[in-house]
């Protein structure tokens, strides 16, 4: 008993430093490339820079420069609207998912690859497809309106269409992603239930809002905020559709546009304002962890755990 | 144990007696006049990379030692990437530079002054001048340009409208840009671009007596209403219908348009003949013509010129370079196969290359050709210019608000300068 004792106390201490061991590469890497640029980009924010480097300290003027700047509010409020009108795309995906989740469907493999083929697309080439499809003179959406008698608009250069017809591809190319994880969420809720509730007389309809929408709830948790944080992160699907520099900003929609990190992206890399840019990002990730936090609080509400 | 390694070590080198441990040095001095050095070269232009290594090859036949790497990074890409390698230390040692960033990359000492006396009286003395900041010349030009009008024969033939006669006036431009609009067709005269200052707007004010930016580079010109008659020039086209609207010309650039036959005019520069000569559309249907004058005939000339990064390891041999670059030899070289060489005399090569089109043109226009106009930061404004322009493109300001607006703008940024 003693011996076995003497050992126990001794094992865990072995086992830590050997776990410790194991993930100290990731760890290191961790710091190296995610810590020390965070704490470098927060020291920035509080800096001017000279157009080839060096910078001073000029403390809060960033961040002052920041609240009055019009650019900064309206790349927010576009970055929100997109973030809250793409979270539509949890609804479609779950809609999606019930309609594939029938034990006796057929091509289920067939629809699968041909909702998950937009994700494992790369942005860019989803984002030129699409510039094409939303062409106001020679577009596929306004050859199809052009047959029905519609004048179809510049979708993406139109300031009152833009930001849907961004939106539209944004949702388009996350439902797959969505969807599949949903699915698997699905196949997961125990088959017992369903039974026991046709016995009891519960339809196909009662069955989805009792039983299949709470026990996924906390899957669409988990998906709502990813898709936040990735909404609040939009770029390369904007930056290709948008083009860069002078042709984004000679775009009359490029205003209803522009989100945060394209703001930053500018501000960084083509006009050399690194310091100002440091605190735009600072700001989004200030955003970010508001509306995470938000969303932890809310989940009480309306998430169910088994 | 760190320090008996250490003595271990010396002891070592004592054993040894200077045999190898001073042996090694000395070979190293020896080798130094022979030093083989690898300059590099950036530059931006896919079409002339094959023109630029072969330059690099000539050098190296003179100049043995030295070998040169020339590094591509596309136009989109090349500013960005530039003020990053200038930060980081790791510029290259030779590359392009244009008038717009010039005076940014000398003012803050990142690129050097030429010290040795050059004869410039051998390049146009617009590009000399754009080249020089503070009495000092830092770069050497290689290539020139300047701006005309290229226009589809075939669509002028269909509209039985004559073509552009040398000396035609802005008056004559407008009854043509009148005849050639054909909405059925969805043909427009031309593309009011925005977004291409030198080719469009530039011209056109300059061409109504008006100004960019002062003299001394601390004024905006934007106030003046000659200035604002050179924009009204393009956005009375818009509103006329004889060119695109804004939202038609972002999704699918003037340059396309004019590639489709959907356009009868395109204001384009001596750098299009590599496009228009490849593309099948255009090959055999356009020929150029001068910019139609206004109160006076101007047009803008700019041009590229290579400079030596200041952090240069060899700053001897990547002077050689540049000179060898600005040589009648190199223009000679350039103007078979690339862009108009910036070398006088050497440019009727460049003509001969295309005899299908009145190329001299091009040349002619030297004669009446204004500098691009620039300041110490160009790029600044030259955002505030879309910002506010954008507006009195689509018609939402009118085009006297929006110059006033980019007036002031401008003027708080060039004071910050």
């Amino acid at each position: 008993m003693t011996g076995r004792k003497h050992a126990a106390s001794r094992r865990p201490w072995t086992e830590a430093l050997w776990g410790y061991a194991f993930i100290a590469p990731t760890g290191l890497g961790l710091a190296i490339f995610y810590l020390w640029p965070v704490l470098q980009t927060a020291y920035f924010s509080f800096t001017e820079w000279g157009a080839f480097g060096g910078h001073t300290w000029t403390g809060l003027e960033n961040y002052t420069r920041l609240i009055a700047d019009p650019e900064v509010g309206r790349a927010v409020l576009n970055t929100l609207t997109y973030t809250v009108l793409g979270l539509l795309g949890i609804p479609l995906a779950i809609v999606f998912a019930a309609l594939l989740n029938r034990p006796k469907l057929g091509g289920v493999t067939l629809y699968r690859t041909a909702f998950f083929l937009p994700v494992v697309t790369m942005p860019v080439a989803v984002a030129m497809l699409w510039r094409w499809l939303y062409n106001g003179d020679y577009g596929l959406i306004n050859q199809v309106l052009a047959l029905a008698g519609i004048d179809g608009p510049n979708w993406i250069a139109d300031p009152a269409t833009a930001l849907y017809a961004l939106i539209v591809v944004g949702v388009w190319s996350s439902v797959g992603y969505n969807l599949i994880i949903f699915l698997a969420g699905m196949q997961a809720i125990p088959k017992e239930l369903y039974e026991a509730a046709s016995m009891d007389g519960a339809g196909r309809v009662r069955q989805f809002f009792r039983i299949t929408l709470p026990m996924l709830s906390p899957t669409a948790f988990f998906i709502s905020i990813v898709s936040v944080i990735g909404s609040l992160q939009l770029f390369d699907l904007v930056f290709v559709m948008t083009g860069s520099g002078q042709a984004a900003r000679a775009n009359p929609a490029y205003s209803r546009l522009q989100t945060v990190v394209q703001l930053f992206y500018e501000r960084a890399f083509v006009t050399n304002d690194r310091g100002y840019a440091a605190a735009i990002v600072m700001a989004l990730l200030v955003l970010i962890a508001v509306l995470t936090v938000l969303q932890f609080r809310l989940q009480r509400r309306w998430v169910h755990y088994v | 144990m760190w320090k008996s390694a250490r003595s271990g070590a010396a002891l070592l080198c004592v054993a040894l007696l200077a045999s190898a441990c001073g042996g090694g040095e000395q070979a190293g001095t020896d080798t130094q006049p022979e030093e083989r050095v690898k300059l590099s070269y950036g530059v931006w232009d896919a079409t002339q990379q094959a023109v630029m290594q072969e330059l690099a090859e000539e050098f190296t036949k003179t100049y043995p030692s030295i070998t040169v790497d020339v590094q591509l990074t596309p136009w989109v890409d090349y500013w960005t990437k530039m003020k990053a390698a200038v930060s980081g230390g790791a510029a290259p040692d030779v590359f392009w530079m244009n008038g717009p960033n010039f005076q940014l990359y000398a003012s803050n000492g990142v690129i050097k002054p030429i010290e040795e006396q050059v004869d410039t009286s051998v390049y146009p003395k617009a590009l000399v001048d754009l080249y020089t900041y503070e009495g000092k010349l830092y770069g050497l030009p290689k290539d020139m340009d300047t701006v005309g009008v290229w226009y589809n024969k075939t669509l002028f033939d269909q509209a039985k409208v004559k073509y552009p006669a040398d000396d035609w006036t802005w008056a004559d431009f407008k009854e043509t840009a009148a005849k050639l609009t054909d909405a059925k067709k969805g043909v427009y005269a031309v593309g009011a671009q925005l977004t291409s200052f030198q080719e469009y707007q530039y011209n056109t004010i300059y061409q109504a007596g008006g100004h960019v930016i002062s003299p001394d580079g601390k004024q905006s010109g934007y106030a003046d209403p000659k200035t604002i008659a050179g924009l009204k020039f393009w956005t009375d086209l818009i509103a006329a219908k004889q060119s695109p609207d804004l939202k038609t010309m972002t999704d699918t650039t003037p340059l396309q348009l004019f590639e489709a036959g959907k356009l009868a005019m395109y204001w384009g520069g001596s750098w299009n003949v590599a496009e228009f000569g490849k593309n099948d559309y255009t090959k055999d249907k356009v020929d150029v013509a001068p910019l139609p004058r206004g109160e006076q005939q101007a047009t803008i000339i700019h041009g590229v010129a290579n400079v030596v990064s200041a952090k240069t390891k060899h700053p001897a041999q990547a002077s050689a370079f540049v000179k060898f670059l600005g040589s009648k030899q190199a223009a000679d070289l350039l103007g078979k196969k690339g862009p108009i060489p910036a070398y006088n005399g050497t440019q009727q090569d460049w003509v001969k290359a295309h005899p299908e089109w009145k190329l001299q043109t091009f040349l002619d226009a030297v004669a009446y050709a204004v500098p691009y106009p620039v300041s110490k930061n160009t790029a600044a404004w030259q955002e505030a210019e879309l910002t506010h322009l954008t507006k009195a493109w689509t018609g939402e300001v009118p085009v006297e608000k929006a110059a006033a607006d980019l007036a002031a703008a401008m003027n708080d940024l060039l004071a910050k300068e």
